[in-house]
């Protein structure tokens, strides 16, 4: 769904994150740049339409809740919150500082965390609980919790799968972000996990298969999600790690990568060339 | 007026009438509900009681999600599984962002005396008293687990409770209000200072009646929160005695007397002694005071504990 116009603001939206992820890690600085470029489109999409989401409003009962449980993807979240005016741009360039913006969400530190993540697996639970607070106090918020596909194996999350469907929170959407590149290589080669479809169809949820970066797609998903009833809802989303920056896509090394000063300068030529394609279609 | 001797019963009780007290109050249990007594709040807010079934590690962070959407949630496991299974998810979800979240161990220490290692928690106030920001309760009997949490309503932060599973005489002075934090001077005494919680503050009472018949004034200190520890009480309390006991149902290492050793730290005081289980597992046995005999954890120990110190000095 979406028109066209919402659309094409979308990718554009999801363009700019991307610049501003990279240069976040700017040149000979570590960053888990593969994972947050891989879900750009999907948190512009949330960020900048789906969520009842208020800049000014960051306490705001009724809001929708954002978590993400791959923690170290924090970088594409940053990037929402600059663009959003939430955090000030100029904390761009303090990333991973001891007065800066923190490796993973930090909620002491950074307005707009909803919650402490980055120990992999723990944020679906996490999202069961305030989704089963929020029932309870008859709100209509909905909560998103976004997953990697190397995060899979983590036993927790297959504890919350499990007490969501037992609970009916159908005030929750989560997302599996399938890049198929974990830290130390190509999900297939490390840590093999088929059938995920199959396996959260069986542990109740609805699933939904999309293109990730495909933001009509994802926002169809979004939708469709939000009208399933009884039961929660889980939108897989296949992915590109790295997407955008074409040495490092599918590219393990860049999970936790540092850009030389040529290689900064050609991730940002690309997003930009990319970039100025979108904005004339 | 504490209506059972059972720390458990008055457990359950207490939270019933929290729950009464305040809507938000919501309880997880990890299919355990009938030996904690959370059942008794099931009862009457099954709206509000979330039966996790036996999966600690979700129930954690999934209490530290309701405690972040106003919820005041309190969690039930076996303190060995509340505390050691779900460790890293107490720390990650619920320590660093500071939430509210309250985790009731239950059958504390080695007080599920027939289950054996595997269910007894000795090494829980220790992985717990390291954890920034975390408070740690262990009442010494079922009068005061019912002034305890009550408390719990608007005390900020994580709290790990620790509640026996048996029956315990009582101990603890029942019209005084109760402060979360208080060391509580039960027994006066010059001569040697013994600080207890838990089962042990009654074995340390009954050590203390025992020493004044030989002659040995002995002072008993109910140090019933571990932590945040009321160090300059600590030290107060260890002042003018010419002997200092800690004693606890508990490793030795990272417990109670590890944190009162460390309040110490600094100021001049007297010859301290520990008694509590000595880098051991449990077992299980016929009943409790075999068990409690077994590891020493006894008023003849805590006894001998003070003799021993004062003949040295």
């Amino acid at each position: 769904m979406g028109n066209h116009d919402t659309v094409k603001r979308l990718h554009l939206m999801a363009q700019q994150l991307r610049v501003d992820v990279v240069e976040m890690i700017g040149v000979g600085k570590a960053g888990h740049l593969g994972g947050s470029l891989s879900l750009a489109e999907i948190v512009a999409t949330l960020y900048f339409h789906k969520m009842r989401f208020d800049p000014t409003g960051l306490t705001d009962p009724d809001r929708d809740r954002f978590l993400l449980s791959k923690g170290h993807a924090v970088l594409i979240q940053y990037a929402a919150l600059i663009e959003h005016g939430v955090i000030p741009r100029a904390e761009l360039k303090q990333v991973k500082t001891l007065a800066g913006l923190q490796g993973h969400p930090d909620m002491a530190n950074t307005p707009g965390m909803e919650a402490v993540t980055g120990s992999l697996g723990q944020g679906l639970s996490i999202g069961v609980g305030m989704a089963l607070a929020l029932r309870l106090d008859g709100r209509s918020s909905r909560v998103y919790v976004i997953m990697g596909d190397g995060e899979l194996s983590e036993g927790q999350l297959w504890e919350a799968a499990m007490a969501a469907r037992r609970f009916g929170v159908d005030n929750l959407t989560a997302i599996v972000d399938r890049n198929r590149v974990q830290a130390t290589g190509p999900t297939k080669e490390v840590f093999d996990i088929p059938d995920i479809e199959r396996k959260w169809e069986a542990f109740g949820w609805r699933v939904l298969t999309v293109n990730g970066h495909d933001v009509a797609e994802v926002l169809t998903a979004l939708d469709d999600a939000e009208h399933v009833k009884g039961q929660p809802s889980v939108i897989v989303a296949d992915t590109v790690k790295g997407k955008g920056v074409s040495f490092a896509e599918h590219n393990a090394a860049f999970h936790n990568g540092m850009f030389t000063e040529d290689q900064y300068r050609q991730a940002m030529a690309e997003l930009e060339t990319r970039r100025a394609e979108l904005a004339r279609a | 007026m504490a209506p059972v001797k059972n720390l458990r019963e008055a457990y359950g009780q207490a939270l019933v009438s929290l729950g009464k007290q305040n809507r938000h109050v919501v309880a997880l249990e990890a299919d355990l509900g009938k030996s904690t007594r959370s059942i008794l709040f099931q009862g009457e807010f099954p709206d509000r009681y979330f039966e996790m079934g036996i999966a600690e590690q979700n129930m954690a962070s999934t209490a530290a999600g309701l405690a972040l959407a106003s919820k005041i949630p309190f969690m039930h496991s076996f303190a060995v599984f509340a505390s050691g299974r779900a460790f890293d998810q107490l720390r990650n979800s619920v320590c660093i962002p500071g939430l509210s979240v309250r985790i009731c161990g239950s059958s504390c220490g080695l007080s599920d005396f027939g289950d054996g290692k595997t269910h007894q928690a000795l090494e829980d106030v220790a992985i717990m008293r390291v954890l920034p920001g975390m408070t740690i309760l262990c009442p010494a009997d079922a009068i005061e687990v019912s002034k305890m949490v009550p408390r719990l309503l608007d005390w900020k932060g994580p709290v790990y409770l620790r509640i026996n599973r048996n029956d315990l005489p009582f101990v603890t002075p029942e019209g005084e209000p109760y402060h979360i934090g208080k060391i509580w001077k039960l027994r006066d005494g010059a001569d040697a200072a013994v600080f207890a919680n838990g089962v042990m503050v009654s074995k340390a009472l009954e050590a203390a009646e025992a020493l004044a018949k030989e002659g040995v004034s002995v002072r008993v200190l109910n140090v019933s929160t571990i932590k945040p520890l009321d160090v300059e009480s600590v030290i107060a309390h260890a002042a003018g005695v010419r002997a200092i006991v800690v004693a606890e149902e508990a490793s030795v290492i990272g417990g109670l007397g590890a944190a009162v050793v460390e309040a110490l730290r600094g100021v001049r005081h007297a010859p301290v002694e520990f008694v509590g289980v000595r880098d051991s597992f449990g077992a299980s046995a016929e009943n409790y005071e075999i068990l409690l005999r077994h590891y020493g954890l006894t008023a003849d120990a805590v006894a001998d504990a003070v003799k021993r110190l004062l003949q040295a000095t």
